[in-house]
């Protein structure tokens, strides 16, 4: 397992290059610039500034140059829509928000999720299933730009339990949590129960069963082994755009997160932005796609590294 | 002749009537979808809804772009059904019309991400070694690059032939019947297909490849390859039918998330020019005036709720009919 | 991650426990805090180097120009200079500085500090964008910001003592107080402090960090937590601290506004930056004390590519003018109490209101457009019409379309794009039709009448006039506002005859405000001077 690792760990490098430079010569060809703006800037003064931010430079230049910086210095650059702050400094400073934001999501997303799903597949098509997998539907059927601003308008200006928005004390965690946690929710109790009952039917299950094992002890022990294949295979890269903000979330409940950096910074142009938040995004996809493949095999004992 | 389908392959305990009536996987499965109440229901509320969407403009006489400003949003009543918006114009119409991009788009595109996801996923997970690494790794390449970006520059590059496409469909004629004229805007829905579906498969294509693997090693497929079966063969007649579960039910989950992507397409230009609208962007303008007109969000959201119920019990009702296994209990 | 948080609220609270242990033993009322709702979270706040109107709201709190606003009509009121004369040839300026006007550090406020200021933005590497706003009026500086003058001691900026400053334009330019007190461009930065962080004429230092900035406004910058809020508090060194009422101004960006709104009637905030539509009647109805409504110079507009046809032909614009229902428009899409525009300009800038209006109704649109060889709109190609994704934009085209639809049988397909591509288009000129808007900076007709001049960089329309640009010559060089409004007015006279642009209408302001806020009065530019209002409970 551990050749596994390292091998995979090596395959990391190339793919991050891929990824960095496919995304550099990318955003350059968007049309639209940084210092893009209504009120046109006049050329003498788009000269100066495009010197002063070396993007008169020959491209090539300005690639092996960031390339240089990112990798022996790990410098990000500074941001170009905000002057005083450097790529590190905001990715530093909102992903600890972004971190907890969606942590708190994913716990209830899984907890309600896995319930719902099991409970779904183990009843399959009785009532508690019906139940189950409507109230999962609901979650799917409600996209969080509406979901949210309804717990807003119930939980903070009819019932005034909660602000409207703000990042600030531990009740203001309460509503967006709720909200991003729903749609995975909902993702994984759909995945859960049709992965459980592709399961449930197997001949091991009914030896397990033959065997006089306990309803529970199936579940648990066997069926949510083989059951869980699809929903990790999905949590890889769920948890990888969990972890690193929602953009919807974060503008609905103005919270200063990293996912709206994601966004905005391609709208905004912010060349280095852009780079940094997709540097950060592929390292966590490359890592949890890793763990994902460790646990499938952890999971179906009969697969082996490769 | 016997399909040499999967399920027949292991198992002794199939009853030479079901041998001899030749009965195949899928004629077996449209049985059982067919006893399946729920399974029906949303089948036939999926079919009705595309119908009288389709069919919206012979069969509906109100349009969708016709404003009255002095009118401005009413709720339902007699003479709109469901309200109007805040320009006048009727919102069943609008909901029709909308229904019509919104179920072409979450069924097209979805289909395209189901076909490239469980090709991509099946060829990495069985031929497995190096070519399996290389593969996942383009597709840990795709997920990372960004998305935005991405549908900017496909709308940049691709302007003149989505144009071309257009103008081609504005001249095209069948004895002198122009069926295509005033089909503005083919092309952007063309490259809309394509932005989503280069997304959309990532995630079914790791899902595949995860339920290929742990299958793989499975008696019959080891007995398939015995029997000197070639590599194609196997994979789409052998081994891709045991993971349509998860696929059917990651295929449902799909639908949804491409409407709403197409909304968020639409704020970057690729999707239908206004004053056609659709499901996603109907539930995105509703949802900023729920507290004043209500009906604005209800009924599109309604639409898409109902839409999406159904196709999540067909969806079920499949995975049950093509579970062999289940129906043997 | 969490007990970072909880650090971070323990030190808030500690911060704040002392002030509120303080105000409750020397005065009951609470302190003064007003929440404002500010669009975006701003990009920087180095006056220089700014462009938004979010930025702007910040930086009127902490620094101030030679001259300040009045609250109620924003005419020059004494800033940083306590008076000025100007000679009799209005080409030289001289300010007198107070000598009580200090840096929030304590340092005098002197007029070298002025020059170096204005040194530092005429810079080339600096590449501020607003540059033009002093290098187009003061003698010497155009030369300097292009590198024919290297000696800044050849611009016209003379600081014969301390508190003398002494700016020689190239012409008079009878607006220019209305410049330097609206405009932060001409506010001086404090280069000492500056320096400390990196090279002066470079962006990206950090000199603009809450505990870096110093400025010489009412208010000095205690916190700016990026997306969240910026606090900024009273200036105990401001010369007319004891004016200042307000303790703190906390700054929302409000991304979202329907969020904002929904901010609003929690109490988090004060006041909002807009409102959304759909609530003004609501609010109209029922809460008509905190709707606010408030003239606002700009205006929203349509470019017509002068070239491409079938705009090529002035008749199509002009019938395609005409054919707006602009009432109807603001009375049930925009709703805001927006005033239809027929001209440019807008009326009541200054003194100055247009004479030159669209006249003609239906009939002259459509004998118009027969004339220009599409009678009833047969034959003419389908007009594309460009606006940037949102909601509004999206409204009014919709019902613009429709007008033209029904009114000439002429066919417009509505094309929207992402901010910025939208923007790339439109000042590439790569478009037929498109939407537009423009906040003056400052009040002076002279705002919308110089985008339409040959070579001016937001004049997107290919259009290009000999006598528009002679008349707006002379208009420069003209010796009183009465003679100079004349030459304005053939101007607007041409741009309503010639029509490169279809004026829709005259922006408001639209937001809510706490009735709890005084002193808080309607101006043309959306500016508050803070100093003035105070909360009342």
């Amino acid at each position: 397992m551990l050749r596994f690792i390292a091998r995979r760990l090596l395959e990391t490098i190339p793919v991050l290059f891929i990824i960095l430079t496919a995304t550099f010569f990318m955003i350059r060809f968007v049309p639209g610039g940084p210092f893009t703006a209504e009120k046109a800037v006049t050329p003498e003064v788009m000269r100066n500034l495009e010197r002063a931010y070396d993007l008169d430079k020959p491209l090539w230049q300005q690639y092996t140059r960031y390339l240089r910086n990112v990798v022996l210095h790990g410098d990000l650059g500074p941001s170009f829509k905000y002057p005083n702050r450097t790529v590190n400094e905001i990715i530093a400073d909102k992903l600890p928000v972004s971190l907890e934001l969606g942590a708190e999501a994913l716990l209830i997303a899984l907890v309600a999720g896995l319930t719902l799903g099991v409970l779904a597949a183990v009843k399959s098509n009785t009532w508690i299933d019906y139940i189950c997998s409507s109230t999962a539907m609901i979650g799917i059927c409600l996209p969080t730009f509406v979901l949210g601003p309804l717990l807003v308008l119930l939980f903070a200006i009819r019932l005034g339990w909660a602000n409207a928005s703000g990042w600030y004390g531990p009740v203001d965690r309460v509503l967006p949590c709720l909200t991003l946690g729903c749609v995975y929710a909902a993702y994984i109790a759909r995945l859960t129960r049709g992965g459980m009952l592709e399961v449930l039917h197997q001949d091991y299950i009914r030896t397990a069963r033959a065997k006089g094992a306990g309803q529970l002890r199936v579940i648990f022990k066997h069926a949510l082994r083989g059951g869980l294949l699809p929903v990790v295979s999905f949590l890889g890269p769920a948890i990888a755009g969990i972890l690193t903000g929602s953009f919807v979330i974060e503008t609905i409940f103005q919270i200063p997160g990293l996912g709206r950096e994601f966004v905005n910074s391609a709208f905004n142009r912010d060349y280095t932005l852009v780079l940094g938040t997709v540097i950060l995004y592929a390292a966590l996809i490359i890592a949890l796609n890793l763990v994902v493949d460790v646990v499938q095999v952890w999971l179906n004992p009969k697969l082996k590294f490769e | 002749m016997v399909s040499l389908s999967p399920q027949n392959l292991p198992s002794a305990d199939l009853t030479t009537d079901q041998l001899e009536r030749g009965t195949s996987l899928w004629r077996d499965a449209w049985h059982r979808l067919r006893r399946n109440r729920l399974a029906v229901f949303g089948g036939t509320v999926v079919i009705v809804f595309s119908l009288t969407c389709v069919l919206a403009p012979w069969i509906f006489h109100l349009s969708y772009q016709d404003q009255n400003l002095d009118l401005g949003a009413v709720a339902p009543n007699a003479q709109h059904w469901l309200g109007t918006d805040t320009l006048g114009r009727d919102l069943l119409a609008r909901i029709l019309y909308g229904g019509r991009i919104s179920l072409m788009v979450g069924l097209v595109a979805s289909l395209v991400a189901l076909v490239i996801g469980v090709s991509y996923g099946a060829i990495a997970g069985y031929v497995g070694g190096t070519l399996d690494s290389v593969m996942m790794r383009i597709v840990d390449i795709m997920y990372a690059l960004p998305f935005t970006i991405f549908v900017i520059l496909l709308m940049v590059f691709l302007k003149d032939p989505m144009q071309a496409v257009d103008a081609w469909l504005g001249r095209f004629s069948i004895f002198g019947f122009h069926a295509f004229e005033g089909m503005q805007g083919v092309g952007k829905i063309l490259l809309l297909f394509a932005a989503i579906g280069a997304v959309e498969w990532l995630t079914m294509a790791r899902i595949v490849r995860g339920q290929i693997l742990s299958i793989k090693k499975m008696e019959y497929i080891e007995a398939a390859r015995s029997m000197g079966l070639g590599t194609p063969r196997i994979i789409f007649r052998h081994m891709v039918p045991n993971v349509l579960g998860p696929v059917i039910v990651y295929t449902s989950l799909t639908i949804p998330a491409v409407m709403l992507l197409e909304s968020f397409l639409s704020f970057l230009g690729l999707g239908v020019d206004a004053p056609m609208s659709s499901l996603g962007t109907l539930i995105k303008d509703g949802s900023e005036k729920m507290e004043e007109f209500w009906w604005l969000l209800v009924f599109p959201g309604g639409a898409f709720s109902l839409t999406l119920f159904s196709l999540n019990f067909l969806g079920d009702g499949l995975r049950d009919a093509l579970d062999v296994r289940a129906s043997k209990d | 991650m969490i007990t970072r948080t909880t650090a971070l609220l323990l030190a808030a609270m500690l911060a704040i426990a002392p002030v509120t242990m303080a105000a409750e033993a020397n005065k009951p009322a609470p302190p003064q805090i007003w929440r404002v709702g500010n669009g975006a979270e701003p990009q920087d706040l180095d006056p220089q180097a700014i462009q938004g109107v979010t930025e702007d709201n910040v930086v009127m709190a902490l620094f101030e120009g030679l001259a300040s606003e009045d609250p109620h009509d924003l005419h020059p009121v004494p800033g940083v200079a306590t008076s000025w004369d100007i000679s009799p040839d209005g080409l030289v300026y001289t300010f007198h500085l107070r000598a009580n006007a200090h840096w929030s550090n304590g340092d005098p406020l002197t007029a070298d500090d002025f020059l170096q200021s204005y040194r530092r933005i005429l810079s080339p590497t600096f590449a501020s964008e607003y540059a033009y706003l002093v290098y187009d009026y003061v003698a010497g500086a155009r030369e300097y910001y292009d590198g024919k003058l290297k000696d800044f001691a050849q611009v016209g900026f003379k600081a014969p003592d301390p508190l003398t400053l002494q700016v020689t334009l190239k012409n008079p330019t009878p607006y220019l107080l209305n410049i330097i007190a609206s405009h932060c461009a001409w506010n001086p930065l404090p280069v000492r402090v500056i320096a400390r962080f990196g090279a002066v004429d470079q962006r990206r230092t950090p000199w603009t960090r809450a505990g870096n900035l110093v400025g010489n406004g009412p208010f000095l910058l205690k916190e700016w937590r990026p997306n969240q809020k910026i606090t900024v508090v009273r200036n105990p060194q401001y010369w007319d601290a004891a004016t200042v009422k307000l303790d703190a101004i906390e700054f929302y960006p409000t991304d979202d506004i329907s969020n904002e709104e929904r901010m609003f009637r929690t109490g988090q905030l004060d006041m909002t930056y807009e409102l959304p539509i759909a609530k003004i009647d609501a609010y109209r109805k029922d809460h008509p004390d905190t709707l606010r409504i408030e003239p606002w110079l700009g205006l929203y507009y349509y470019d017509c590519n002068v070239q491409r046809p079938p705009l090529n032909d002035k008749r199509v614009r002009k019938a395609l003018a005409l054919a707006i229902d602009r009432e109807s428009l603001v009375k049930n899409v925009t709703r805001g109490g927006e005033r239809p525009a027929y001209a440019v300009s807008y009326p009541g800038t200054a003194g100055y209101t247009p004479r030159a209006r669209l006249e003609g109704g239906l009939d002259e649109a459509r004998r118009l457009l027969a004339e220009a060889g599409f009678p009833g709109g047969k034959g003419c190609p389908t007009i594309e019409l460009l606006y940037n994704s949102s909601e509004t934009h999206r409204a009014i085209a919709e019902v613009v379309q429709a007008m033209w639809r029904k009114n000439l049988g002429v066919d417009v397909r509505l094309v929207n794009q992402e901010w910025k591509v939208y923007l790339d288009m439109r000042h590439t000129t790569n478009f037929t039709l498109a939407r537009a808007g423009w906040i003056a900076d400052y009040v002076d007709p002279n705002v919308f009448l110089e985008i339409f001049v040959t070579g001016n960089g937001n004049n997107d329309t290919n259009w290009s006039n000999p006598e528009y640009d002679r008349l707006f010559a002379a208009a420069l060089s003209a010796h009183s506002n009465a003679e100079r409004y004349e030459i304005y007015q053939k101007m607007d006279a041409i741009l309503v005859d010639e029509v490169p642009v279809i004026p829709v209408y005259d922006y408001t302001r639209v937001h809510a405000v706490s009735p709890r806020i005084k002193g808080y009065y309607p101006t043309l530019l959306d500016h508050h001077p803070y100093k003035y209002i105070w909360l009342e409970d």
